[in-house]
């Protein structure tokens, strides 16, 4: 895979690279050695593992290149991504390859054998070298297309079909592999032969595992990259699509498909993921939220066309779309209730459908509601919680009650940051008199305090915030402050820093 | 301009595909409007009009002839320094308006940098409702004026507030109609709060310059008391403009008349100096760098 990388990148630049050695090389134990080569360096007679220096001398001329692993893993990455239109179930193998389960979905594509000519045409057109098997168990897969591509193997006859392969495309360690040929053991099938305590008392019970797996007698499961979301609806196109109100069109279908077999299953769409395949090969996923199960097409619809609208980097269709799927990834019980006539009793319900779009459109940590904490800092007594999962919690919030007859002891807008402020005072440690913020000078005409807020310091740790002590004042022209000076005289500083912490009304 | 024309077809396409596909809500909001006008609900609006919530204060109400209308364009413009002070006085309108509904505030990220987030304790100590504020922090002005726009389309809230900081072209003729049209249509107030802007021409229904006024003289052991504003009505579409020294009552959540006796017992000038200054000059232009 890293050539066929190399291949695709340079295509335009250098034809001569298809058919000309390249090799790519890493530093393994100070010295450097090929971890990968294409077909014409392997005609050649050269191998992985071999130094790059004996490479060179067999062959003087040879491409060389460095290996890129995480270009290579994002190669891979993106492959699975196309591998996503075949079946939801992708998972990767590293380092170059993947493993699909396509239980249940080959008869879409024409059956196994049409289906694997299918993807193997596909990956070669886009410029890679493909080896692929289907087998009923991953591991037997994996240890065809080590040795032959386009295996079919039926269910029951993965024993007879690896049987004869050589124990190198078990795909064991080199060491066991290497144990198992001084042994004697050429083939699958000879080592199959053997006795399961031996394999195990001389190769460990991984291998036995590994081997068992590759008979088809057990199988493993795959772990794939992205959960089976819980309802799936997509719509392919024999022709691209590219215009936008094709999409749109499209994605309402697939709403209402999708809402129709939700339905019928009593369940709601909290979470939905548009996925759009392009003819090239490269896929983006947008997905939107919702506060509250969804059943409704049309709602869908425009939270997909805020979504849309609203991207930094829009939708761009290249070529054009041959597969647009939607999938509702999460999913609530929906509880059916009977819509009154008389009264706003639904209120919740469209507030909840209105903070859905706007967190469609901007992103669901900018629209917030607020939780009262249990503490006295000022700047933590709020905690601003996203609206669409802590709406309902919010509206039944204890918020702590005021006191009648008292005017604000606390101001009305707070800086996340106390602003430094600059304060003269008549006497030493008095009240302040006058102070300065951002060059403005304030007198002070009336001020009230100190309130003493001391730190929570069974919460502090190794940190030492100092005690405040707080003044409500108000300036010459009748602008309300709250100021603060930090820590208490001669026990926790010397001087005072002052700070202005919030605005009054 | 062009693109705002474009904007509002756009608009008027989603409510037309709208009304087509939940014909089933519109037709129970319409019932849900025709019982309330048959029982005179105050809160649906028949054949009348809205209604007006009063302020509280007599003088104020009497002038926006019974007092502030619902599901109209309200502006609040104040200076940089008078941020905190503009935004306790469109609180105050917006509880008055809201009236125990949900209230959606709208503010740039800018605004809460430069004046401060809104507190909830703060909202409470007001005598005011922090569970039914929903606050949405909108990237730029385009964002914010979307998203007040959208929120207008729906009547389950109570008053949606939209703090817009400097001056922008953005809130212009187009954006402001647009903002009164929604409003009218779903009976839920747009309050607009511009602070370091200079009132400008627009759809509003009324328009407001708020500045703190000087608390009156208390008792000594408590410096001062409850908000008290300089209101300045320099737009009423419907009737006189004026000016008051109003204070927030946060027991009762109502505005109170606040000139305490006149002159003779509060030597201070806070009304009469101000008065025959233009409102234009009283906003000192602020920009921000970059």
């Amino acid at each position: 895979m890293p050539t066929d990388r190399i291949k695709r990148r340079s295509h335009c630049n250098d034809a001569r690279v298809d058919t000309s050695p390249c090799i790519v090389v890493a530093k393994d134990h100070n010295a450097l050695v090929i971890s990968a080569l294409n077909d014409a360096a392997t005609r050649l007679g050269l191998e992985p593992g071999l130094p790059l220096a004996n490479a060179r001398a067999i062959c003087p001329d040879i491409a060389v290149f460095d290996a890129d692993d995480a270009a290579d893993e994002q190669t891979l990455n993106d492959i699975a991504d196309w591998c996503d239109r075949f079946t939801p179930l992708v998972a990767l193998d590293p380092p170059y390859g993947l493993l699909l389960d396509i239980s249940g979905c080959a008869h879409l594509f024409g059956g196994e054998v049409a289906m694997l000519k299918t993807i193997c045409d596909a990956l070669r057109r886009q410029g890679f070298v493909v080896s692929a098997a289907i087998a009923g168990t991953a591991a037997c897969a994996r240890t065809l297309t080590r040795a032959r591509s386009g295996n079919v193997i039926a269910e029951g006859q993965e024993a007879a079909a690896v049987a004869a392969l050589p124990v190198f495309t078990l795909g064991a360690d080199d060491a066991i592999t290497r144990g198992l040929r001084r042994a004697g053991l050429k083939t699958i099938g000879d080592v199959a032969a053997r006795g399961r305590h031996e394999i195990a008392a001389r190769f460990g019970t991984d291998f036995v595992a590994l081997l068992e797996q590759a008979l088809g007698a057990h199988d493993a499961p795959i772990s794939p990259r992205k959960p089976l979301p819980d309802y799936i609806a997509e719509r392919r196109f024999a022709e691209p699509v590219a215009t936008d109100t094709v999409i749109a069109a499209t994605l309402s279908r697939l709403a209402q498909t999708l809402i129709a077999s939700m339905n019928r299953d009593g369940k709601g769409a909290r979470r939905l993921e548009a996925s759009f395949f392009r003819t090239d090969g490269a896929v983006r996923v947008i997905g939107v939220e919702t506060g509250m199960p969804v059943t409704r097409g049309d709602i869908i619809d425009r939270l997909f066309r805020e979504r849309l609208d609203a991207l930094a980097d829009p939708l761009d269709p290249g070529f054009g779309f041959d597969l647009i799927r939607l999938a509702a990834s999460r999913t609530d019980d929906v509880v059916a209730a009977q819509r009154d006539l008389d009264a706003h009793v639904h209120d919740s319900d469209e507030v909840a459908a209105l903070i859905d779009r706007i967190a469609a459109r901007i992103g669901g940590s900018r629209i917030v509601v607020h939780l009262p904490q249990d503490t006295h800092i000022p700047e933590r007594a709020m905690l601003a919680v996203p609206a669409q999962h802590r709406f309902a919690a919010a509206t039944v919030a204890a918020w702590p009650a005021r006191a009648e007859a008292e005017p604000p002891l606390r101001p009305l807008r707070l800086f996340a940051q106390p602003e430094p402020v600059e304060v003269l005072a008549d006497f030493p440690h008095g009240p302040p008199a006058a102070f300065r913020w951002r060059r403005a000078f304030h007198r002070l005409a009336l001020i009230e305090g100190p309130e003493r807020i001391a730190m929570e310091w069974w919460r502090l740790g190794d940190r030492d915030d100092l005690t405040r002590d707080y003044f409500r004042a108000e300036d010459s022209d009748g602008a309300r402050f709250w100021l603060y000076r930090e820590g208490v005289h001669r026990r926790e500083v010397v001087s005072f820093r002052w700070f202005l912490h919030g605005l009054f009304a | 301009m062009e693109s705002a024309r474009s904007v509002f077809l756009r608009d008027e396409e989603i409510g037309s595909r709208e009304d087509h596909v939940s014909q089933h809500g519109s037709t129970l909001a319409r019932l849900r409007r025709d019982i309330g006008r048959l029982e005179g609900d105050a809160l649906s609006f028949g054949g009348k009009g809205p209604p007006r919530v009063t302020l509280g204060h007599d003088e104020a109400d009497a002038m926006l002839q019974g007092g502030l209308l619902r599901g109209a364009l309200h502006e609040v413009f104040a200076s940089g320094a008078q941020a905190a002070t503009a935004t306790g006085f469109i609180a105050g309108l917006a509880s008055r308006v809201a009236a125990r509904r949900p209230l959606m505030w709208i503010r740039q990220d800018f605004s809460e940098r430069e004046n401060g987030a809104l507190a909830m304790s703060g909202w409470c100590e007001l005598g005011l409702d922090p569970r039914a504020v929903v606050t949405v922090r909108a990237p730029d002005v385009e964002a914010a004026l979307q998203i007040t726009a959208d929120a207008l389309a729906c009547d389950a809230l109570g008053a949606v507030v939209t703090e817009i900081w400097g001056e922008t072209r953005h809130v212009d003729l187009v954006a402001s109609r647009k903002l009164t049209l929604a409003a009218r249509a779903s009976g839920v107030a747009s309050l607009m709060l511009r602070i370091a802007a200079a009132p400008s021409s627009s759809t509003a229904e009324t328009r407001w310059v708020a500045r703190a006024a000087r608390s009156p003289p208390r008792s000594s052991w408590q410096a001062w008391g409850a908000p008290v504003f300089d209101a300045q009505l320099v737009r009423n579409r419907h009737g006189q403009t004026g000016q008051w020294i109003m204070e927030w009552n946060c027991d009762e959540c109502l505005f109170r008349d606040a000139s305490f006796g006149g002159p003779a017992t509060h030597p201070q000038p806070v009304a009469a100096a101000l008065a025959d200054r233009p409102h234009q000059t009283a906003i000192t232009l602020q920009r921000r760098a970059g």
